[in-house]
């Protein structure tokens, strides 16, 4: 197995775990927890990419890697408002209570 | 047999790793949780004297261990680690008072329900302080440096739901972020003219001739070096991490977290990590000493602050009525102490202090966790009292570390290494306050011990507590035990006479003779302060719990002013947190004023808009799309039952899409 498919398995993995997370917790923080995870599983496949590309030796992966996280952080700081804000109003983080906007 | 330094790390990552397994261990077994924990540090401790040993055995000789984290652009970023006497030594201390404390936290925390994220928060710590000791790059230093204060933020608001260690916890972590903003800056701009932040790299680290002498030739705004620039930066890191004067507000209220964090974190280690940085980057301090004209040398700062800290930690401690926070400011003023001897050049004799005070200032706060759990959680001094009787092990162990701490003379560790200082701030050439005011210290110190002593273990009980107290079990006192032993003991590492430890760490240590007369003051002025502390306490204990301290008294003003800790929180409560509040305050108004006024002039230019609109609406366009509208609705009404409001559900139908699509594509391919 090459490196690449390391990486490749190591972060369907990762990416899957956050996908099950996101679908069976019903605590919303941990949901969010899910999300990253997932992000950080795409963020690998682009460090993957990059390092076993064509063209290693430039800096494309880093770049793509370091501004999604920048994005992933911003992202997080607005989860976990939204979270606070849930908190407040139904006194739980419970995804499963949050529907009030049902048609 | 000697620890290979390619294998440092296993020294700081057993205990992390115990923190990651007892995360996941059930919550149903906590001694499997605590046994982890102990086992890890056990097997660091042994390291650690490996470690010792191969850095004793040539002490000049610098092990380190070099290693690349990340390449981007043409630098790289390498982190390190290094095994020198001072590193070794200290992390072997750290591993064995933190042995111990562990041992101590079995009993104390017996019933606690959540004694698992305990020993996951200490094991956290502990990993995180050791690495902290062995690393051979300052911003592995600094990462372990943020991991230790983060421990100690879990650890002082281990007991959340009071709101007291909730605020303490948030206190500390915010107070300490301010001086780490200082070492943050330091350590960019460290790497921004160096080009490196290891410590020592064959010739090319940070604390090596070439880089010392470029840092203190080049100056900067108000003609500092750069070097004392980026070593009073540092210095700020050290500051908040160590309690100095002015950032010394969170380490009292440290003590809201159970007593064994505070003996371990807030007594033994964590706190003298500040000590320990200035001890490290000695040369970086001390590499302005040679410029004729500098403005300041960041060594008379270090010194100044801590003699301030010294003298004001001591004399706050005389009034205070809960045992935990007169060790507390004593421990304040102890590190003051340390950080006046670093700053007076004897960085040997600061580490020496640290080793002891490590020890003596342990078995006293186990000693005070001890009476606290014997009378069921009773802190306050007035209603304490007679216990001497009660718990004889706890007093008997708690008195050698009074007088350890005391300074007297000659059986106790605590004497040598203050002496130590002394002499230090004796022979200071470019001031002789600091000296006068580490004697004040001295004489302070004796006398609020004498004062601890003699209201908790003389006299007769004075409260409930007091009176129902029973000696604690042995798992809490073999460690006190112990601890007593090295509190006699290690003080003989570093006497005049044959100072193995200060030459140990500094081969170029020269002992000097002369210091007898310089004895005979310290040992009266302790005699001074035992005699006054046991005239006012301890002939006459108070009756009960309401008479007032004598203290109080004879100098009622001054009592007051000490009581309140000289008003430092008020202080900051007035203007930081008032500052704060403004510009919150500001900040909402011009949100409720400019950009809702903005925003509510759209709304109503938009409610103009539609009251046109809603005329042509209704006389012109009405009859004919009545009909479509209803026809709409119906439709919408089936299809908002698809929209649950439930996120989840959306997520299951986002995945089972992704699937559908992925299956298409993947038999597509197929035919």
């Amino acid at each position: 197995m090459s490196p690449l498919q390391a990486c490749l398995l190591f972060s369907s993995a990762l990416f899957s775990l956050g996908l099950i997370a996101v679908l069976v917790r019903s605590n919303a923080i941990l949901v969010l927890l899910g999300v990253e995870l997932m992000l950080n599983a795409a963020n690998l496949n682009f460090i993957a990419f990059w390092r076993y590309g064509p063209a290693p030796a430039e800096g494309h992966g880093v770049v793509f890697v370091v501004f999604a996280l920048a994005v992933a952080a911003a992202e997080a700081a607005v989860g976990l408002a939204l979270v606070i804000a849930l908190h407040r109003h139904q006194r739980n983080v419970r995804l499963g209570d949050a529907r009030r906007l049902h048609g | 047999m000697h620890l290979p330094v390619q294998l440092t790390w296993l020294i700081p990552a057993l205990p992390a790793a115990a923190a990651a397994m007892i995360a996941v261990v059930p919550a149903r077994r906590p001694g499997l949780g605590a046994g982890l924990a102990l086992a890890a540090l056990a097997g660091s401790l042994l390291l650690a004297v490996l470690a010792l040993g191969g850095a004793l055995a040539d002490p000049a000789a610098r092990l380190t261990h070099t290693f690349t984290w990340f390449a981007v652009g043409h630098g790289a970023i390498r982190l390190g680690w290094l095994l020198d006497p001072l590193g070794t030594l200290l992390a072997v201390m750290v591993a064995a008072v933190g042995l111990l404390i562990f041992t101590f936290s079995l009993g104390y925390l017996r019933d606690d329900p959540r004694a698992k994220q305990f020993f996951c928060f200490l094991s956290l710590f502990a990993g995180a302080m050791l690495g902290l000791l062995l690393a051979n790059s300052l911003l592995l230093l600094f990462v372990c440096w943020e991991l230790v204060g983060l421990a100690s933020y879990l650890l002082i608001g281990f007991w959340f739901q009071r709101p007291a260690a909730a605020q303490a916890a948030r206190k500390a972590f915010i107070t300490t972020r301010i001086g780490d903003l200082g070492l943050l800056l330091g350590l960019v701009w460290l790497q921004d003219s160096t080009g490196t932040l290891l410590l020592f790299d064959g010739g090319r680290g940070v604390l090596e001739a070439e880089a010392l002498g470029s840092l203190a030739g080049a100056t900067t705004v108000g003609g500092l070096a750069v070097s004392t620039a980026i070593g009073l930066l540092l210095f700020c890191g050290a500051a908040g991490k160590s309690g100095q004067v002015p950032l010394h507000v969170w380490l009292p209220d440290a003590m809201e977290g159970p007593t064994p964090v505070s003996a371990l974190i807030h007594a033994a280690t964590m706190v003298a990590a500040g000590v320990f940085l200035v001890a490290r980057v000695f040369p970086l301090l001390a590499a302005d000493l040679a410029l004729p004209h500098a403005p300041v040398h960041a060594l008379s700062v270090v010194a100044t602050v801590g003699a301030v800290t010294a003298l004001f930690g001591a004399a706050v401690a005389v009034a205070q009525d809960d045992i935990k926070r007169v060790l507390a400011f004593s421990t304040v003023s102890q590190l003051g102490y340390m950080m006046l001897a670093a700053g007076t050049g004897a960085w040997t004799a600061a580490i020496f202090h640290l080793l002891t005070h490590a020890c003596f200032k342990a078995l006293l706060f186990l000693g005070a966790g001890s009476v606290i759990h014997a009378t069921h959680h009773e802190q306050d001094i007035r209603r304490l009292g007679g216990l001497r009787g009660r718990l004889p092990v706890t007093g008997a162990t708690f008195a050698v570390g009074m007088m350890a701490l005391a300074g007297v003379p000659f059986l106790f560790s605590g004497f040598w290494s203050k002496e130590a200082i002394l002499h230090a701030a004796h022979g200071w050439a470019i001031s002789p306050l600091p000296f006068l005011v580490a004697l004040a210290a001295v004489a302070l110190t004796a006398f609020y011990m004498t004062r601890l002593l003699a209201e908790v273990f003389a006299g007769a009980p004075r409260g409930h507590g007091a009176e129902t107290a029973h000696e604690s079990p042995a798992v809490m006192t073999v460690p006190l035990v112990v601890l007593a032993l090295a509190s006699v003991g290690l003080g003989f590492l570093g006497t005049p006479w044959w100072p193995w430890l200060q030459r140990t760490l500094d081969p170029t240590f020269k002992a000097e003779a002369g210091g007898a007369g310089l004895m005979a003051v310290s040992i009266a002025l302790v005699a001074a302060g035992i005699l006054a502390g046991w005239a006012r306490y301890g002939r006459h204990p108070r009756s009960d719990a309401r008479a007032p301290d004598p203290l109080a008294r004879s100098v009622p003003r001054l009592h007051r002013a000490l009581a309140a800790r000289l008003g430092c929180d008020e202080l900051y409560a007035a203007t930081l947190g008032r500052l704060n509040a403004a510009l919150a305050a500001a900040a909402n108004a011009l949100d409720r004023s400019v950009w809702d006024g903005c925003v509510r002039l759209l709304a109503r230019l938009g409610a103009y808009a539609g009251l046109v609109s809603r005329e042509t609406d209704e006389e012109v366009l009405n009859g004919g799309f009545n009909a479509a509208g209803d026809g709409l609705r119906a439709s919408g009404r089936a299809y908002a039952r698809t929209q649950t409001g439930d996120a989840h559900g959306y997520v299951w139908m986002l995945a089972a899409g992704f699937v559908l699509l992925a299956l298409a594509v993947l038999l597509g391919g197929a035919r």
